[in-house]
């Protein structure tokens, strides 16, 4: 590529052809536009007139330049130019090698990687040489291809989440050992690794080596600590120079589900140091739903950390004795407990034989004072493979002579007989407050208020182990909370009751952080390598380079002793792990992992990342040229008189409305939901028979008239809908009219129809075909009908009982004819024991519609009227036939009545007017 | 006794005679715009409507020349419409001033666009005869204003004449000039010979035209006929 005054051309010798440009001016010179001929018979007198001598035969000159442009704009862009050349830097004509590291370190600066590694292939494909990748992470032998080939495929690289292993490198100088020549781009990603210099000195061996590396430093974040209620983050990083702060962000689901951000926390690179760490206090219902740390603006597996423990929530048992205080809650023993705990962690309640073996980590004994031995020896063991048990005082306790003379194995202390009663009636003193909190207690540091008093309590035996069992006591020393270690487990006991007769304890704020540090104290903190051997964990879920988790699928299982030893590597990839009910993170970074950056040797040349980005001008000269020669056709047309034609301006017009801008969509959406809900619609099923959903809306139609004449419901014209697309509760009652060979609707639509009936709406579902006799395999609608139907949540059915409020909503009817007359028509059934009042002259059946109502009638057909009003469908013969007719429209009238009123009619207050009516 | 006479004092009535003579030459082949009529169908509209109204009013029509002499009567109508219809190949065709016959009247109907002197040739025989009669100038509208710009070649219908230009409306100006003069001539002629001059636009109606014409045959200039 040549270089001309700050542009290169890839091409130089077009450039020989605008040479040729003035012998082009020469001829287009003489050529001007053609005249248009016209017939005129004016003609004759146009005879003998002559030109003005000024208008030449030429093209005019600014015509010629713009042709002389165009020309000039495509024999240039012809050349290939490029703004902003690169200049060669290894030159080379053999195969091109690129390493890339492809380990987490550079996943933060991946995309400015990825444009690196474009421009080299472009200009590798510029230079014609073929070009083969090669992952350290993931070492395969590489397939030389044409730079172009590969251009593609970039977007296929991802970092791993893993740093090259020394057996990796291995098998890579062995991969580079079969090879012949080649020249290498080596993409580091700033850490050092063993085996990095080995590896140099292969591939130094083979040709030259250039290696692009980002100056950016590499971040990692150490797994999250707890110490003290506050979490303890470290970030560490490659390079210690200046001062520099970064955020830590927590990341966990809000309480609706969603993946949010819960906290973050600014850590300070002190300048020279590489670790800065960070305190984040929070909360324990937020710190119970974290998930992940992630350094805010990096974006690889090294700078996130997974957290385990937090993925479940603490189970607490609750067992009091048997409550005989029903609605009392304030004196229920484990409302302040419930009321404490609730936010923080999940309630079991229940009794000791339902509770232990849900194995919840904490359970609370409020005023429990004997346990059966039965109950006992669980719970004993229990406590020994490392839970919690919590007792509250109470009378029973006190009461009782548990632990009295020999300590109890479920009782931290031995108690004295009786209890004791601080300033109460028949008591000397006021009542006691608190002491502060010794350093050995679980309680140290939280403050006392003022106006936590104890007033009545059991009292412990004075006892050589007492001392180091107390870890709360009033102001006079006296025992108020003791504990005991039992295996791997603690028994707490509370000398007071859970609720506020003996104490104001449950009702301060002291007392739900106390019940939070005792909690928290007995979760499982660091799990040692030894609680892993022999144990085997398969991944639940694993993170790729860039910090992003997926699920696992089926990677195999890995050995309790290697998940934390063990470095990452395809076979031990970070991530979430299980076995059992127990899960654990592994995360790339652990607690002592050190970054040290990678050294080059002086004779390697390094480079940034950051590329100039060459512009390729051939495009916009080539646009240039043919909007120019554009510009010389118009600038002819005109020239000769053309342009404005017409024709031609018809054209143009065209032209210009191709270019308009398209308008935007309507809203399809909205307008089936406006129509029918403006006014009442009725509604009819498409079943996809034409003939059949057209009697369907014309019957609709007839008996919408029929409303609207006759009553005050005035709906309008009625509207067909689709199942699976239409909404379904804009609308009173569906008509359904059965073919065989209806779709069978989807499960959406079946659930859609659920919700409908079940929000109150009304299926008349029919037959068409008169005969119903049990519905069943008689004829073919009925057998189509048991099928459609069978999804569907129908309550049971009975035919319609001679009282039924269908009978009498608008007109008193007995018949339900259609286009048929069959008697039957089925409804929901009404309750078995429903009776006559005395005086009533019908029962009082189902309250509200009937979700179905089932019949065979083929009503559609009789209400059907034809868009000038007449009916469409003859019906029966004669005025029998009118009759009829009048009769299922009285149906219809009596039917979209019922749906609209319900159980209106069956209200006392028509009776009169009923009784009247039927003539008693 | 009363020896009063009365003298009935009559008008001589007899039928008109009304020669016609409408160009069909090459040149009334031309309509500048699709939506216009062609001169020659427009002429001959307005012939055959004047003939028309002619014969109803009780005159004979006829062409000049010796082919369809004036005749009264229906089927001379017909005879008329077929003899209009025929084309004539030259582009610019003379007037027809054969076999007129004296103290008639006549009506020329024509774009005048060829050369002058048929035309008057053809009125100085009319008027020793004594026919007197009416020249219909009949243009289109694009002869009228001449429209055209840039490098244009100008041909006429028939392709006999062709005048090549560099730049159209530069010639305009002096085109406009010559029409004008062409105009004026043949009013000269027509007030020299006792004729009438009517000019006519095919963007008008042809009523007016008929209008015009018809108005001008019922007068009577200088006196009684």
């Amino acid at each position: 590529m040549t270089v001309l005054g700050g542009i290169g051309f890839t091409a130089p010798w077009m450039l020989l052809a605008l040479l040729a440009l003035p012998i082009l001016w020469l001829i287009l010179r003489a050529v001007p536009p053609a005249p248009i001929r016209r017939r005129f018979p004016g003609v004759a007198l146009l005879l003998g007139l002559s030109d003005d001598e000024s208008v030449s035969d030429r093209t005019p000159w600014w015509l010629l330049l713009l042709r002389m442009l165009a020309v000039a704009a495509l024999i240039i862009g012809l050349a290939g130019p490029i703004l902003n050349p690169q200049e060669e830097q290894t030159q080379g004509t053999g195969p091109l090698l690129i390493v890339l590291d492809g380990s987490w370190a550079g996943a933060t600066r991946w995309p400015q990687q990825t444009e690196a590694l474009e421009a080299q292939l472009t200009r590798a494909a510029r230079a014609g040489r073929t070009v083969g990748f090669l992952a350290l992470t993931r070492p395969e032998a590489p397939a030389f291809q044409s730079a172009d080939a590969w251009r593609s495929r970039l977007a296929g690289f991802d970092p791993a989440p893993w740093q090259p292993a020394p057996a990796d490198i291995d098998r890579a100088i062995e991969i580079a050992d079969t090879l012949g020549g080649f020249d290498t781009l080596w993409f580091s990603d700033g850490l050092a690794y063993a085996g990095r210099d080995a590896m140099l000195d292969a591939l130094q061996g083979k040709g030259s080596v250039e290696v692009y590396q980002t100056g950016a430093d590499v971040l990692a974040l150490a797994p999250a600590t707890y110490e003290d209620g506050a979490i303890t983050l470290t970030v560490k990083r490659a390079l210690a120079g200046a001062e520099r702060s970064v955020t830590i962000t927590a990341q966990g689901r809000d309480p609706a589900g969603n993946i949010r951000v819960l906290a973050s926390v600014p850590a300070t690179f002190d300048a020279g140091s590489t670790q800065a760490s960070a305190a984040l206090s929070l909360p324990a219902e937020l710190r119970a739903r974290i998930t992940r740390f992630d350094i805010a603006g990096q974006r690889s597996a090294g700078a996130t950390t997974l957290v385990d423990d937090a993925l479940r929530r603490r189970e607490v048992g609750l067992i009091a004795g048997r409550e005989n205080r029903e609605g009392l809650e304030l004196l229920s023993p484990l409302h302040y407990i419930e009321q404490a705990l609730a936010p923080a962690a999940d309630l079991i309640e229940g009794g000791i034989g339902d509770v232990l073996p849900a194995n919840p980590d904490v359970i609370v004994l409020a005023d429990i004072a004997t346990l059966s031995e039965a109950e006992q020896a669980p719970l004993i063991d229990w406590i020994e493979a490392g839970g919690m048990l919590v007792r509250f005082a109470g009378p029973r306790i006190a009461a009782s002579d548990i632990s009295r003379d020999t300590e109890d194995p479920l009782m931290p202390v031995r108690l004295r007989a009786g209890g004791r009663s601080v300033g109460g009636a028949m008591s000397w003193g006021a009542p006691k407050t608190l002491d502060s909190f010794r350093e050995s207690s679980p309680f140290y540091g939280l403050e006392i208020p003022q106006d936590v008093t104890v007033s009545a309590q059991v009292v412990a035996q004075p006892d050589p182990t007492l001392a180091e069992r107390v870890i709360a006591s009033l102001s006079d020393g006296t025992p108020l909370v003791t504990r005991k270690q039992v295996g791997q487990g603690q028994i707490v006991l509370f000398h007071v009751t859970a609720t506020a007769e003996w104490s104001t304890l449950p009702l301060s704020g002291l007392f739900v952080q106390m019940m939070e540090r005792l909690a928290i104290s007995s979760s499982s903190a660091g799990i040692e390598a030894s609680d892993l051997q022999g144990t085997t964990w398969t991944p639940l879920r694993v993170m790729d380079g860039f910090g992003t988790l997926s699920d696992a699928g089926t990677l195999p299982g890995v050995d309790g002793a290697d998940l934390m030893a063990a470095p990452a590597g395809p076979d031990l990839q970070p991530g979430v792990y299980a076995s059992g009910d127990r899960r654990i993170a592994r995360n790339v970074v652990v607690a002592d992992t050190t970054l040290t950056p990678a050294a080059w040797p002086a004779d390697v040349p390094v480079r940034g990342l950051d590329v100039a980005d060459e512009q390729p001008l051939a495009g916009w000269l080539l646009s240039l040229s043919i909007l120019l020669l554009l510009a010389d056709v118009i600038a002819s047309l005109s020239l000769s008189g053309r342009l404005l034609k017409h024709s031609n301006a018809a054209g143009l017009i065209l032209a210009a409305l191709i270019y308009a801008p398209t308008q935007a969509d309507a809203q399809a959406d909205d307008s089936f939901a406006l129509n029918a809900t403006a006014e009442m619609t009725l509604a009819y099923v498409i079943t996809g028979n034409a003939s059949v959903d057209e009697m369907s809306d014309a019957g609709l139609r007839g008996l919408s008239d029929t409303l609207y004449f006759r009553t005050s419901v005035e709906p309008a014209n009625p509207i067909g809908v689709d199942l699976e697309r239409d909404e379904l509760a804009f609308f009173p009652m569906l008509y359904w009219p059965i073919t065989p060979d209806q779709p069978r609707p989807s499960d959406a639509a079946y659930r859609k129809l659920n919700d409908y009936l079940r929000s109150g709406g009304m299926i008349l579902f029919d037959t068409r075909d008169a005969n119903i006799a049990g519905f069943g395999a008689a004829s073919p609608n009925g057998r189509k009908l048991q099928d459609l139907a069978a999804p569907l949540d129908i309550p049971p059915l009975e035919p319609l009982p001679a009282d039924h409020v269908l009978t009498r909503t608008f007109y008193l009817l007995q018949d339900f004819p259609g286009r048929h007359s069959g008697r039957d028509l089925w409804v929901e059934a009404s309750p078995p024991d429903a009776e006559q009042v005395e005086g009533m002259p019908f029962r009082n059946l189902n309250d509200g519609v009937s979700p179905v109502v089932i019949g065979g009638n083929d009503w559609a057909a009789a209400w059907a009227v034809s868009s000038n009003g007449a009916p469409m469908v003859p019906i029966g013969r004669g005025f029998a036939g009118e009759r009829q007719r009048e009769l299922a429209y009285r149906f219809g009238v009596n039917l979209v009545m019922h749906v609209l009123t319900g159980n209106y009619k069956s209200d006392q207050v028509h009776v009169p007017a009923l009784l009247d009516r039927l003539g008693q | 006794m009363g020896d009063h006479e009365f003298v009935r004092e009559r008008e001589w009535q007899i039928a008109q005679s009304v020669m016609l003579w409408v160009d069909q030459g090459a040149s009334m082949r031309f309509a500048s715009t699709p939506a216009l009529e062609q001169k020659g169908d427009r002429a001959r509209l307005i012939g055959l409507a004047l003939a028309i109204l002619l014969q109803r009013g009780g005159e004979r029509v006829g062409l000049t020349g010796s082919a369809l002499p004036p005749r009264s009567g229906r089927p001379q109508i017909l005879r008329l419409a077929e003899a209009l219809c025929q084309d004539d190949a030259a582009d610019y065709a003379p007037p027809e001033h054969r076999a007129m016959i004296p103290h008639a009247r006549a009506v020329f109907i024509s774009d005048f666009m060829g050369d002058l002197a048929g035309v008057t040739t053809a009125l100085t025989k009319a008027a020793d005869r004594g026919v007197r009669g009416v020249l219909y100038h009949v243009l289109d509208p694009s002869e009228e204003a001449f429209p055209f710009t840039g490098r244009t070649i100008f041909e006429s219908v028939g392709g006999t004449l062709r005048h090549e230009t560099l730049k159209a409306n530069d010639l305009k100006d002096r085109y406009l000039e010559r029409l004008a003069a062409r105009k004026a001539e043949l009013r000269q002629l027509c007030a020299l010979t006792g004729w009438q001059y009517g000019l006519h636009h095919t963007d008008s109606t042809a009523q007016s035209a008929l209008l015009w014409l018809y108005a001008a045959l019922d007068t009577r200039s200088g006196g009684t006929a």
